[in-house]
């Protein structure tokens, strides 16, 4: 099962919860085999198999809960940032805890997107046929998403003592 | 195109997204507009902080066993079977290629964080105050002065008849392994060159390439790897290179 690892960090961060993410990754591998063939030869089997996954969550009860009405635009305004802090001023700030807090603390569609992204070094294309979503929003939604990382971590960093 | 719009597209260029006109052009412009290429940097470097907080998580190994019990064949009925016989070797040769794209996809990634690592020792190293701890044109100042500092020695080449010039060196690390930094110049442009010790989990020696804007080339020769990183030409990193590899 060699997307397993992957698999179940991707489940781990959506849940937040390990209980969860095992149940959720235990679905996906059932769900695949059973609906193997709706899969169509050629098209991205690792999209696919994110798909189920994501899939998989939203329709939990954390999923649901985590994926309140959300809409594009309405976001822009709550991520709007000023770049005074360069990267390399927050970078060295901020160790690996304090990142991975920031990004359990960003909203589920911005953490998957980023996740895809950063972790899983998917392309814009792969990640547009995973969370089924335009090529456009992808772009729009990864920058957002840095954005409010960023966000974060500056407010992270100002408060610490 | 102005400095803003090229700003636009950094995100796109840093996820190697941009198409391969678009990124050559770009690439041009960070190396006249150090405002740009800092700003590039500084995404790459929050690209792989995020990429290395996200690996966060571990399955355990009773999941994993539960799973593979779970959908492992079962004796069915004989439409199942079929059923069972088609899609399986089908999922197993899926599962197989993704286990080579992953392969394939590691190593490049791998090979990349790599590069882009060397790539900012080059970039702080030059723009610190004092860029080598030893500084020297005669490389039998230099290379003795590594002794004792790094855990093995290297040979440097013979410089006369050739336009580089040897500005010093300095001990550096990559992934908490200690190695030599030597910087050449070459007309206008300082190259680095990076010695480690060849290890197995080190990228594999590759063709020269294009990182960041820089051209790297590195192989392994008699148990230590070494790395070419400038933004001169392809042709004098490679003349650097056969330099090196003829001292080695």
């Amino acid at each position: 099962m060699p997307l397993f690892d992957q698999l179940y960090n991707f489940a781990h961060w959506l849940a937040q919860d390990r209980a969860e993410a095992e149940d959720l990754v235990q679905e996906t591998y059932v769900k695949a085999l059973r609906g193997f063939s709706s899969f169509q030869a050629g098209t991205n089997f690792r999209a696919w198999m994110y798909r189920i996954l994501r899939n998989s969550f939203l329709s939990s009860r954390t999923g649901l809960k985590a994926t309140v009405a959300f809409d594009e635009t309405d976001q822009e305004v709550a991520v709007q940032t000023d770049r005074a802090t360069p990267e390399n001023i927050l970078l060295r700030e901020a160790d690996r805890e304090m990142m991975q807090r920031a990004l359990a603390e960003l909203p589920v569609h911005f953490r998957e997107i980023l996740l895809l992204c950063e972790v899983e070094e998917m392309s814009y294309q792969e990640i547009s046929e995973t969370l089924t979503i335009p090529a456009g929003t992808v772009m729009s939604r990864l920058s957002r998403a840095r954005k409010a990382l960023r966000r974060i971590l500056q407010k992270t960093i100002a408060g610490k003592p | 195109m102005a400095c803003e719009a090229w700003h636009a597209k950094l995100d796109l260029y840093v996820d190697g997204e941009l198409g391969p006109a678009e990124a050559r052009a770009l690439a041009v412009h960070l190396r006249e507009c150090a405002a740009c290429a800092a700003d590039a940097l500084e995404r790459v470097q929050m690209k792989r902080a995020t990429a290395v907080a996200g690996k966060r998580y571990e399955p355990s190994v009773a999941l994993r066993a539960k799973i593979a019990k779970q959908i492992a064949p079962r004796p069915r009925s004989a439409f199942s079977r079929a059923w069972t016989i088609i899609a399986i070797p089908a999922l197993l040769v899926l599962i197989a290629s993704v286990a080579v794209n992953s392969y394939v996809r590691r190593e490049r990634t791998q090979r990349q964080r790599v590069y882009s690592e060397l790539a900012d020792l080059h970039v702080a190293a030059l723009a610190s105050a004092t860029p080598v701890d030893v500084i020297s044109t005669d490389r039998h100042t230099v290379k003795p002065w590594f002794q004792g500092r790094i855990p093995f020695t290297f040979n440097l080449p013979e410089l006369q008849g050739t336009d580089f010039t040897l500005v010093g060196g300095r001990v550096t690390y990559l992934a908490q392994t200690p190695g030599a930094h030597l910087i050449y110049q070459l007309r206008k442009h300082e190259i680095s060159v990076f010695i480690f010790q060849e290890r197995e989990s080190e990228v594999v020696a590759s063709a020269p390439m294009n990182v960041l804007s820089f051209n790297v080339e590195n192989w392994s020769q008699n148990g230590l790897h070494y790395f070419v990183l400038g933004d001169a030409s392809t042709g004098d990193i490679e003349a650097l290179s056969r330099l090196l590899k003829n001292a080695g």
